[in-house]
């Protein structure tokens, strides 16, 4: 780990001052990813700015319906909040989907957007990686790609977000709240994070001088017709081949609303609006979640180690959406 | 840096060269330190204060070998830097047993040889304390999900779950 200086400032505008004043600094909160990647040297921050402490610790109401999620509540606590298991259960078992208890205790719902991806060559600093050193090249591409992207990728990049919880988020519909010297912003969750392109080096739309102070959930849980399905090389603590966020609003059987976001495909989690759109007003049949999933994995693209999650991603989605239909 | 920055923070930042005061509760027992910010709440633990039965693993989040309770709460202690737990109360495995007496969860992993090398034992048993303060385990199975933070690479897992579940009488 290189070396580096610390502060912990007392309040939000302290804190965005204190990033903002110091040259390469982060915010550390969790730490269970940056400090992972410090460990590697593949993050290199100069000055880290600790804002565990700070009052961003609550899930209160948010006056339209549904819940605000403090950027510093842990994934445990969100998972566990009586009010969200009651209201949004998808987000909870999504959580509960990763990393391990000890993590979960730790990691925080802001911290929690910010994931970086686990490939493992941008792990891995011997190898050129374009995320990790722009213009290097992607070691990838060509390299073991079990793990890697089928949908969105770039010549560039073809690393995946890792997270569940955004998974759950995506599908939900959330908003993420930020902050700055220059004032606040509301970022869509489709809008945060972001395709690689030409630019993988950047996950998402956060400047550097933004800090995430809260989570917003629209007041449409899907309590009632969900699913989080996650397919993994292993029963537990593993990142995710391929998950789906599987979401309907039905009417009898016939469906007023679908949302459908996968994990381990992509760069962000990944939402075919169309797609669900064509759901609205069919039945609920194992033909129709068929044809979905299909025009969902329509553009998909595998390398020579992940062919098999174009399959398996079509899959996943036809067995998630009957789950939340409760057809099997 | 500007002064009013210097002002707004409890611990503005220091030279490189300037070890930080760390105030740690261990065991119950205080521990006055100066710490450079990198050093992780593990390391502090076995090489600046001696407490080695908290082990380092994978020093990555990934084994569990170094689970300590932090105010009650299990977390990889690899994860975590020290200077982060200012003032926090931390319990380490040395910390479990009441003078001559185990802790349950250390007499039921004795009692069910829950352990080959014993060099997970001490994360499994703080992980296993947190579990049970948590409460959310009532089967089997719950234990081995909520223990899946916790490798043992000896593979002693159905003598370690066999150890949780009699101390927590599968009623948790």
């Amino acid at each position: 780990m290189n070396p580096f200086t610390y502060s912990r400032p007392t309040d939000v505008p302290a804190a965005v001052q204190d990033v903002a004043t110091h040259a390469e600094a982060k915010f550390i909160a969790g730490g269970t990813n940056l400090l992972d990647l410090m460990k590697e040297n593949v993050m290199k921050p100069h000055h880290l700015v600790d804002i565990s402490r700070l009052a961003l610790n609550k899930i209160e109401e948010n006056g339209k319906g549904g819940l605000r999620l403090g950027a510093l509540v842990t994934n445990a606590a969100t998972a566990y909040h009586p009010e969200v298991e009651k209201r949004y259960p998808l987000l909870s078992k999504a959580i509960l989907a990763g990393a391990s208890p000890q993590l979960r205790n730790m990691a925080t719902d802001g911290g929690n957007l910010l994931q970086r991806t686990r490939c493992y060559y941008f792990y891995d600093v011997a190898t050129p990686c374009n995320k990790r050193e722009p213009g290097s090249g992607c070691s990838a591409i060509k390299g073991y790609n079990r793990i890697h992207a089928i949908l969105g990728a770039s010549e560039q990049c073809i690393a995946t977000h890792p997270s569940d919880m955004c998974i759950a988020l995506a599908a939900l519909n959330a908003t993420v709240l930020v902050t700055s010297k220059r004032g606040d912003r509301s970022i869509p969750f489709a809008e945060f994070h972001r395709l690689p392109g030409d630019t993988p080096q950047l996950d998402n739309t956060l400047e550097p001088d933004e800090i995430i102070t809260a989570i917003d959930l629209p007041e449409k849980g899907f309590a009632e017709n969900h699913t989080y399905l996650k397919i993994r090389d292993r029963a537990s603590y593993a990142f995710a081949l391929v998950s789906v966020a599987a979401a309907l609003e039905l009417e009898g059987n016939t469906i007023r609303e679908a949302r459908i976001a996968l994990g381990g495909v992509a760069h962000k989690p990944w939402r075919n609006e169309a797609a669900e759109a064509s759901l609205a007003g069919k039945p609920a049949t194992k033909e129709n979640f068929q044809q979905v999933a299909g025009m969902i994995i329509s553009g998909a693209k595998g390398y020579e180690h992940n062919q098999f999650k174009i399959e398996l991603a079509k899959r996943a989605i036809v067995r998630a959406l009957s789950q939340a239909a409760k057809l099997i | 840096m500007s002064n009013t920055v210097q002002e707004k923070t409890t611990l503005a930042a220091q030279p490189l060269a300037e070890p930080l005061p760390v105030h740690l509760r261990i065991n119950g027992e205080d521990h006055r330190l100066q710490l450079r910010p990198w050093v992780s709440l593990l390391d502090a633990l076995r090489e600046y204060i001696g407490y080695t039965g908290t082990k380092k693993g994978c020093d990555h989040g990934q084994c569990g070998a170094c689970t300590v309770l932090v105010d009650g709460v299990r977390i990889n202690a690899c994860m975590t830097l020290a200077v982060m737990r200012d003032g926090q109360e931390i319990t380490t495995i040395e910390g479990l047993a009441n003078g001559d007496k185990l802790h349950p969860l250390q007499a039921a992993f004795v009692e069910h040889d829950a352990f080959q090398c014993g060099y997970c034992t001490p994360g499994q048993i703080c992980s296993a304390v947190g579990l049970i303060k948590e409460g959310r385990a009532k089967t089997r199975d719950d234990i081995r999900e909520l223990m899946s933070g916790n490798i043992c690479r000896c593979g002693a897992y159905t003598n370690i779950v066999d150890a949780i579940e009699s101390v927590t009488g599968g009623t948790i």
